[in-house]
């Protein structure tokens, strides 16, 4: 489950509506800022209403990308326990896409076109997933400082004004513990390994520290939908406080790891309480969410190929449904 | 994909443990209810979940309004002598 304050992708501006909704949009922020949740056939702004289906459908694209490059593991994992576990939190992740498709439904757009979208390149997906699984420490840094992160982002959307997301949202928080400790046991194993698995366990944290930091978008200075979607609360907080509390949370258990983060800069600020973080290199998050990220092509290709692949299951199974259906109307008839 | 347009919707209500009710968890698309079900069974239930599982098609629902709600269930909102609470009774007088 990774979202990747995904509310900052997107060109449309958000409007607020028209001059006759003025009263309709007041009686909406009152329920908001009551903390009331907002159901599917209740009122809403358009935007507020555009807004959430981006969101959430970038979120649900996520969880189906993000089986990729974990999925790519699973016949060579070491053991076959960790084969289960994977396969677990792959089926997890599929099935998190099938919970955020159907919230997204709820607010009137259809699965298909959203897939369609996925697979026509039209839509976002987290950029985390344009990097690439070399080792099998990488499965263990995903599990750890990706899932790590996605939940940090996620916990608060437990508590989104829009009932369906939240509902979901809880859903999968509940699963995605099971994934964080997993990927930091890989780690926890590899890093008291041979000298051989320890530089594979830095290696896989040297190369996963940024994107991880990135996945909470950019800088709150250039957020241009933080306000709206704060006042909306469908976002509690801004991207800067989400990276500063992963950063907080994840040093202490590196350093348990006895690995190190890979930044000259970091250091404990006592005063604050918080670690001090170098600065992140944002020309290469544009880059990736570009499409210019190692695996972007890679991993549409293989999401459109296994979604042609499967046509003939579909098309199997809504030939069967009809048969029977024609069977069972002939018998009563 | 306009070979699965067609697939319906259906809500999934999950009996968490015996002598519960069972309770609205979500929807799953599907071409029949027995796909529906198993389907139910793998994205709901991964962590023994629930005892029992129903499969409702999303169109055999009926709703009420939410922008109606108000005067739809402005009956009930007068009549607070429906409550135990309602009634004043002497503290000397026992299991009532």
């Amino acid at each position: 489950m990774y979202t990747q304050a995904l509310d900052q992708i997107g060109k449309e501006t958000l409007h607020t509506a028209c001059a006759d909704h003025a009263a309709l949009e007041a009686r909406f922020q009152q329920r908001v800022d009551a903390d009331e949740r907002i159901e599917p056939k209740d009122w809403m702004p358009d935007a507020y209403r555009r807004t959430l289906i981006r969101q959430i459908s970038q979120h649900a694209h996520s969880e189906i990308v993000g089986m990729l490059p974990e999925g790519n593991w699973i016949t060579r994992a070491p053991t076959l326990l960790r084969k289960t576990i994977l396969m677990a939190k792959v089926q997890d992740e599929g099935g998190h896409g099938a919970y955020l498709y159907s919230a997204a439904e709820t607010l009137g757009v259809s699965r298909d076109e959203l897939i369609g979208q996925l697979l026509d390149g039209s839509a976002k997906y987290s950029s985390i997933f344009n990097y690439p699984t070399p080792t099998w420490a990488d499965v263990g840094a995903i599990g750890w400082l990706v899932d790590g992160a996605a939940i940090m982002n996620q916990i608060p959307i437990c508590r989104c004004s829009y009932g369906p997301y939240a509902r979901a949202m809880v859903r999968i928080c509940k699963e995605e513990s099971f994934h964080q400790r997993q990927g930091y046991e890989i780690m926890l194993r590899l890093a008291q390994g041979t000298p051989e698995q320890r530089r594979m366990a830095q290696d896989a944290l040297n190369r996963w520290w940024w994107p991880a930091l990135m996945m909470f978008g950019p800088p709150d200075v250039d957020s241009s939908h933080t306000a709206q979607s704060m006042r909306w609360k469908i976002k509690r907080f801004s991207n800067d406080e989400l990276r500063q509390k992963f950063v907080d949370f994840t040093v202490p258990q590196a350093n348990f790891l006895d690995l190190k983060v890979p930044d000259d800069e970091l250091a404990w600020d006592e005063q604050a309480q918080h670690y001090r973080f170098g600065a992140i290199d944002w020309s290469e998050f544009q880059q990736v969410l570009k499409g210019n990220g190692p695996c972007n092509r890679e991993r549409l290709a293989a999401r459109v190929c296994a979604h042609e692949e499967g046509a003939w299951v579909r098309e199997a199974a809504t030939a069967h449904a009809r048969k029977q259906e024609a069977r069972a109307y002939a018998q009563v008839s | 994909m306009s070979e699965s347009r067609d697939w319906p919707l259906y809500e999934i209500f999950i009996r968490a443990r015996g002598g519960l009710d069972h309770k609205h968890v979500g929807s799953i698309h599907a071409t029949d209810a027995r796909m529906a079900m198993e389907h139910a069974r793998d994205v709901y239930t991964r962590r023994q979940e629930g005892v029992s599982l129903w499969v409702v098609k999303s169109t055999d629902i009926i709703a009420s309004d939410p922008a109606d709600a108000d005067a739809f269930f402005e009956p009930a909102r007068d009549k607070i002598y429906r409550h135990p609470t309602f009634y004043d009774l002497p503290p000397e007088v026992k299991t009532l």
